[in-house]
């Protein structure tokens, strides 16, 4: 049986389709439902919700508010879903953990009373109108709170933006770190490696296969080695301090590592293969004919090289600086290893939050920023600069 | 003797049948900790002992923390931890939400057999750690205050610290003159947090962050640092095997301790308890400390020890004295925004 061409190329494609589905897409809209998720509540607290649901939030709410909490908060304890409520709570006001567990043990004791006076009773926070206002800013099922505190942002009961207090703020100037050290990163590895490629270029193969083996060398060893010999080399006692006072050329080592400094080498050398293998593969299908055939219609050596040969070298320098520049944005060992305090980039604190204090909405909220950035920047400068490797030369 | 070996068989067999048919005592005791050679130890020291002093077996299992992991394995209904240990902060947590049973204290000696920061109603002290000052006497002469920690005029050279604002806070005010009994009422006053960033930010141009406890004792022993917070444990295990001359300054230390607690609904509460009375025999908790430097928390567990391991002993009496319990409810309930508010002052 013979397919016509359209719906035969659809099936060839098929499993590519279905690979980018499982693997991209669906975990990409799984992280985006982890950053603006927000469920803690609404199984602990389901009475009070909806009691709160037509609630002005000028007054404290009318005792049915009251009674349902009282009997949510018997309940969660029982069903162990008190803890969660109670820690999303206090990401609202510190202190309503405390407030809430100890509310729910209280109940326990014999009462009685309006709901309103055995609550105040227990914690005078019940008789606080910000109390009612946490609970139902983090009703859920959504919130955009995560999002907004990806950018530095927050919005009051009113739904009015608001820049966090200076205090608060750290993610944009993580971002704009982020950014500089990838872009900074990325330039030197380009002034590193576009002399040794244009030198690769240059040489019979044979001699360029044996010496390109030399650049991929380092990449048979993991990053993570790769940092800590730098840290062998950079440290107090290391190498490059004991070789400098070997040599009377300082009495005192210098601090060259935990700071900018230690962090943007070992980048750069571990990203560098990444920038002269694309450079490489432009500048060799230049025919070395074309400097020669500049130079017979009266081009001087510079003019030649400017003129003819650099803007043939573009889709390489755009392949390798998109290359180097994406994976510079996902560092986390090398500056989590050689940087201070103020050399972490967005990477760190996605782990931090992942694994150190367990908020996984607020790394997911990250994730999605970084992944945004990548993504707007990666069209930008395909735009301005082309793929290259992906255009015919 | 055929006859007698087959009826034993028979007996045993019967013995198996019977346990089979209650499921809920069925299951043999099992106990839970940190894992690797810390766990070693307490198999060494406890575990292996108390099964051949009272027949009673032990199954092992290790876990690496999370209020969360407690919460679904009790929620689940079918738990198969009896005995866990715990941090302090998942042991008060899982007291509140229910997780644990209550401690019978007279079945094993009463309150007053422990050390007032091992008592707990849901919970019995199992060791107790410090962090403190730590320096290289080789490098360092006399011994260093917070206040000199943060003398970088007088002493010269880089400060290692743990990157995050638990503890960090504390210290800061203990530099800045406050008596160790007014940190976390200072802490909790207005302005006080203020007063604990201002003073660490004097520091912040002479500070090298680490995360994990080895990296401490790493910091200090290639020179990067000349002093260094750390874990009592990290300094004394760096001198004990690979002979340093570490110092470690107790006067101003923060301690914490990690608990046993018996899981809500456990079949082998019995054993639990008989398990707690056996470790909290002070001449058996003194078997650990020359293994691993982690204080034991029965009254009278350091008066069998020679000058040398009481010397490394957290629970030392004059260590004691000169320490400072953390807060649990002072971090639960601050932690995020102070973490907000640290990184955004490191990040700048």
């Amino acid at each position: 049986m013979r397919l016509r061409g359209g719906t035969s190329a659809a099936l060839l494609a098929a499993p590519l389709l279905l690979f980018l589905i499982l693997c991209f897409a669906l975990p990409l809209g799984w992280l985006l439902a982890q950053a603006v998720r927000d469920d803690a509540l609404a199984p602990a607290l389901p009475r009070t919700l909806a009691a709160l649901r037509d609630w002005d939030g000028k007054d404290l709410p009318e005792e049915p508010a009251f009674a349902a909490l009282a009997t949510d908060l018997g309940e969660a304890r029982q069903d162990g879903t008190l803890g969660r409520a109670a820690a999303r709570l206090n990401d609202e006001i510190a202190g309503l953990h405390g407030t809430l567990l100890a509310t729910a043990r209280a109940l326990d004791q014999p009462h009685q009373g309006s709901a309103r006076d055995i609550l105040r009773n227990a914690d005078p926070a019940w008789g606080r109108l910000d109390s009612w206002m946490a609970i139902r800013r983090a009703a859920g099922p959504f919130t955009s709170a995560r999002l907004l505190a990806s950018l530095d942002l927050r919005r009051d009961d009113a739904g009015k933006l608001h820049r966090m207090p200076p205090d608060q703020a750290v993610f944009r100037l993580v971002l704009r770190r982020t950014l500089a050290t990838a872009g900074l990163v990325t330039g030197l590895c380009l002034l590193a490696g576009f002399p040794l490629a244009g030198l690769l270029a240059g040489l019979p193969p044979r001699r360029a296969g044996w010496l390109l083996v030399l650049v991929l060398l380092p990449l048979w060893s993991g990053v993570l080695v790769r940092t800590a010999s730098w840290m062998v080399l950079l440290a107090r006692d290391g190498l490059v301090n004991r070789a400098l006072i070997a040599l009377h050329l300082r009495d005192q080592p210098l601090p060259l590592l935990y700071g900018g400094f230690a962090v943007t080498l070992a980048m750069v050398h571990i990203l560098l293969p990444f920038m002269i293998l694309p450079l490489y593969a432009a500048m060799r299908q230049i025919p070395p004919s074309q400097l020669r055939a500049a130079a017979s219609l009266g081009a001087g050596p510079v003019r030649g090289f400017l003129r003819v040969w650099l803007p043939q070298t573009a889709p390489g320098i755009g392949a390798g600086g998109l290359l180097v520049f994406i994976q510079a944005l996902g560092f986390y060992v090398t500056p989590a290893l050689l940087g201070g305090g103020a050399d972490q980039m967005l990477p760190w604190f996605i782990t931090y939050y992942a694994n150190e204090s367990a908020d996984r909405g607020m790394a997911a909220a990250l994730s999605v920023l970084l992944l945004a950035v990548v993504g707007m920047l990666a069209a930008a400068w395909v735009r301005l600069v082309g793929l290259g490797a992906a255009r015919p030369a | 003797m055929p006859l007698r070996s087959i009826l034993a068989a028979a007996a045993l067999l019967a013995g198996h049948v019977l346990a089979a048919g209650q499921p809920a005592t069925a299951r043999e005791l099992t106990i839970v900790s940190w894992g690797g050679p810390y766990q070693e130890a307490l198999a060494q020291i406890y575990f292996r002992p108390f099964t051949h002093e009272t027949g009673i077996p032990i199954i092992e299992d290790s876990w690496s923390g999370g209020i969360g992991v407690l919460r679904a394995k009790v929620e689940s209904g079918d738990n198969p931890w009896d005995l866990v240990q715990v941090e302090s902060e998942e042991l008060s947590i899982g007291c509140e939400e229910g997780l644990f049973e209550k401690i019978d204290w007279p079945k094993i000696g009463g309150r007053d057999h422990y050390l007032p920061q091992g008592v707990a109603d849901c919970g019995v002290g199992a060791i107790q750690y410090n962090f403190i000052l730590a320096w290289d006497r080789d490098k360092f002469q006399g011994t260093p205050t917070w206040a000199d920690f943060w003398d970088v005029a007088k002493y010269p050279g880089k400060r290692g610290l743990r990157r995050g604002p638990k503890m960090n806070l504390e210290f800061s005010l203990l530099a800045d003159g406050v008596a160790p009994g007014d940190v976390y009422k200072t802490l909790r006053s207005e302005g006080g947090v203020n007063r604990a960033f201002v003073k660490l930010d004097q520091l912040k141009p002479y500070l090298v962050w680490w995360q994990l406890s080895p990296q401490a004792a790493q910091l200090l022993g290639s020179g990067e640092v000349l002093m260094t917070s750390s874990v009592n444990g990290r300094i004394t295990a760096v001198n004990r095997n690979e002979h340093r001359n570490f110092g470690i300054q107790w006067a101003g230390s923060l301690y914490t301790v990690d608990s046993w607690a018996i899981m809500k609904g456990s079949p082998n509460q019995q054993a639990a308890l008989k398990f707690l009375n056996f470790a909290g025999n002070p001449q058996i908790e003194a078997r650990l400390l020359p293994i691993l430097p982690y204080g034991g928390l029965a009254k009278g567990a350091n008066d069998s020890l020679t000058p040398e391991v009481l010397a490394d002993s957290p629970t030392n009496p004059a260590h004691l004295a000169q320490a400072l319990e953390i807060d649990d409810q002072f971090w639960r309930d601050n932690l995020d925004k102070l973490t907000q508010r640290f990184n955004a002052w490191i990040a700048r």
